[in-house]
């Protein structure tokens, strides 16, 4: 029975501890390196596999294209590097991202690690990045706390703003509108009580205060609410001129439907996550005239028409109006630094705090590890969904008021 | 002496195993975290399930209230106290639950359980959102994945202690009869309320401290993540693969199970799920009684040299309602 000597055993044993110290030899080697590592996970399946697969992904796989295709990330000393991607899926679970980011910093250890999708799996993750330190460019996390998190995780960017940024942008708005008598100073406002619309909602309560206000309804419902005529009836009896609803997508486009059935048109309409999507735009044509949303672009921006040009012609779909270009714009700021300063990491994230790039949104330079230049706050116009907010930044598009009449 | 050597045996083996953070790189370390999370989920669903058939999908409710106990009071309690606080509200949860649900049978208790932990993470999200007005909480803690690693570990042996003292117990004498047929128990005069309210609030309480140690983990804790279906499915699937009314049945199933998942989910992520539904229909069909359940085949087979007979599993987990019943 016993075919293994253990004399063979032995030699096995050997063999494989020759092996392995080679392998382990192997990146030390960083003369003949053939590749830069990069990997991330991303929720490709489960709940959260939606946003990321219009956010995130795609703009992954457009950028890793675009690099390769161009000969690879270039070096300080103008050798190029094609990129070599580990790509894991995360599940949609917690869990699952966390050991998924271990596993590219331990065991594939991977030059640089690109974000998860999401404010709770980038903070998920952010005590890992900042352990092995891994530069985070945080984009699709909206959170007030940036600032906190900066102090605690040093190599950790936040690209989207938090709540109170798009909440006073919006009042910024509604005070012009309402200078110049346009519209009331009554608001009727819902959110759906999970993470995106609480967090607006409780940032909109005292950006509205503030700004002198009255806010008349205020009802959160829970994710996956389908019948909002009870809402927008008590809405529409409300006396306000403005109604906001922090929305998710699948609400969005049912609230959109129904004001129309039931013939409400708010004098402002705005509605949540959702309206910045392309096909809200194919969907509703003419009747999305009007409508305000959390983001928009600036259409004159060159850069910008024909990034979201590249964006069809390779992924096959529209880049979403908000969330994406910033994206797009991180990788292209992570390029740029590697470019500057090479592969090693504190040198690359030294240069992402303080250095000024170029990319698809123009001039960008962070302040402290955020990006404060942001659209936050845009509205359909001509089949386009263009930057009105904050009003007082160059190149805001002026807003079409009070919305249009449903077509 | 066959116990005293079985407990050294496994003496050694966890022995062993608190050894390996000096070994291990984080993946490692969070690769153990994730199996010892899971075999002890497993092994304390199968403490109750397994035992008294009362397919239960609620695991997932406790796991989250004992994260969501450790998102709240990270800040004000230390952190052992915040475990305690923890366990009370599994077991009180679990009391309260169990006194109102324990007669349902069937496949009135499997709706039931999924329906709880929906009910508890609204509930959790309504809390949330109209008295604290916010949904996202923060967990900083200076815990390190070893240590969560060493408590899990603790965890897994004390559910597993317990699972085998219940074996031995009357009170597991006691579920062998009733999971064999409750009117009978019931004429004999065993409380059956008593004895499975007892048995579900134990295993309550050890998902709940899963949920609490493991959280820390996490950094950022909303319901969508601390009360993840997924976590009872997995549970569930893990334990009936290893055989769930057995000792060691539920880490023989979450053991491979979790480590084909990462392989799977390391190798294949874009078929993932593909793989992973074409293994359960074989599993379903070379394993109908479990690994445990394979292995004693095996071993019973082996001396004698004839098959074993054709006898149905010690508990059959009842997937049909309580017809039988008057």
């Amino acid at each position: 029975m016993t075919t293994v000597t253990r004399r063979r055993a032995l030699r096995y044993f050997g063999m494989s501890v020759a092996l392995g110290a080679v392998i382990a030899a192997l990146p030390s080697a960083a003369q003949d390196r053939t590749s830069v590592k990069i990997g991330y996970a991303i929720s490709k399946t489960g709940p959260n596999s939606g946003g990321a697969g219009i956010t995130t992904l795609p703009n992954y796989v457009l950028w890793v294209k675009e690099v390769n295709d161009a000969g690879g990330l270039e070096m300080p000393d103008g050798k190029k590097l094609p990129i070599e991607v580990i790509e894991y899926d995360d599940r949609s679970s917690a869990e699952e991202v966390v050991r998924s980011i271990e596993r590219l910093a331990t065991q594939d250890k991977v030059d640089f690690i690109l974000p998860p999708w999401g404010t709770g799996f980038n903070l998920a993750v952010a005590p890992l990045f900042d352990r092995f330190g891994y530069p985070q460019l945080a984009v699709s996390a909206v959170t007030d706390k940036a600032p906190e998190f900066v102090k605690r995780w040093k190599k950790s960017y936040w690209l989207l703003g938090g709540g109170h940024d798009y909440t006073s942008a919006l009042a910024g708005l509604l005070t012009e509108a309402a200078g110049d008598g346009t519209i009331n100073k009554k608001i009727a406002m819902i959110s759906v009580a999970d993470g995106f619309g609480i967090d607006l909602v409780t940032a909109a309560r005292p950006s509205f205060k503030d700004a002198g206000f009255e806010v008349v309804y205020d009802v959160t419902y829970p994710a996956g609410t389908t019948d909002f005529t009870p809402m927008i009836n008590e809405a529409a009896g409300s006396g306000a001129d403005t109604f906001v609803a922090f929305s998710y997508p699948p609400e969005t486009f049912a609230i959109t439907q129904q004001a129309q059935v039931a013939k409400f048109n708010p004098k402002i309409l705005y509605l949540g996550v959702g309206t910045g999507f392309p096909v809200y735009g194919e969907k509703n044509g003419a009747n999305a005239e009007g409508i305000m949303s959390l983001g928009g672009i600036d259409p004159k921006n060159e850069a910008n028409v024909a990034y979201r040009k590249r964006h069809q012609d390779v992924t096959g779909q529209a880049p979403d109006l908000w969330g994406s270009v910033i994206t797009y714009n991180s990788l292209q700021m992570l390029q740029e630094a590697i470019k500057r300063r090479g592969l090693d990491r504190d040198a690359v994230a030294d240069e992402l705090s303080n250095g000024t790039f170029q990319t698809v949104l123009g001039e960008v330079k962070l302040e402290d590890n955020q990006l404060r230049k942001l659209w936050f706050g845009g509205q359909w116009q001509n089949g386009q969904f263009v930057a009105v907010a904050p009003v007082d930044r160059e190149g805001a598009a002026p807003a079409i008021l009070p919305k249009p009449a449903w077509k | 002496m066959k116990t005293a050597l079985g407990f050294a045996v496994a003496a050694i083996v966890f022995a062993v195993l608190a050894l390996a953070p000096f070994y291990l790189d984080a993946y490692g370390i969070g690769l153990m975290i994730g199996m010892t999370g899971y075999v002890t989920l497993a092994s304390a669903w199968g403490l109750f399930s397994g035992r008294t058939g009362y397919v239960s999908l609620a695991t997932v409710a406790f796991f989250g209230m004992g994260a969501y106990t450790v998102a709240v009071l990270n800040e004000t309690l230390p952190y052992p106290v915040i475990l305690l606080v923890a366990g009370a509200i599994g077991l009180l949860v679990a009391a309260v639950v169990g006194f109102s649900t324990l007669r349902l049978a069937g496949v009135y208790f499997v709706i039931f359980t999924f329906g709880l932990a929906e009910l508890i993470r609204q509930l959790v999200t309504w809390f949330e959102t109209t008295v604290t007005g916010t949904l996202g909480r923060y967990i900083f803690l200076p815990i390190g994945p070893e240590h969560i690693y060493w408590q899990l570990l603790v965890l897994c042996a004390a559910t597993l202690l317990i699972t085998w003292w219940v074996g031995r117990s009357r009170l597991g004498l006691a579920l062998r009869v009733i999971s064999d047929d409750e009117v009978v128990a019931s004429h004999i005069g065993i409380d059956i309320a008593r004895t499975k309210l007892a048995l579900f609030a134990v295993s309550a309480v050890i998902i709940t401290l899963v949920g609490a140690i493991q959280a820390p983990r996490w950094t950022y804790v909303e319901p969508a993540i601390v009360f993840n279906p997924t976590v009872s499915f997995l549970t569930l699937i893990m334990a009936l693969l290893g055989g769930a009314s057995r000792l060691w049945g539920p880490a023989l199933g979450a053991i491979p199970l979790f480590l084909l998942f990462e392989w799977l989910s390391a190798n294949f992520p874009n078929h993932y799920s593909i793989l992973l539904g074409l293994l359960f229909i074989v599993i379903v069909f070379l394993l109908p009684r479990g690994v445990a359940g394979f292995a004693e085949d095996l071993m019973r087979r082996r001396p004698g040299g004839t098959p074993a007979p054709a006898k149905p599993a010690p508990t059959p987990l009842r997937s049909e309602g309580g017809e039988a019943r008057p």
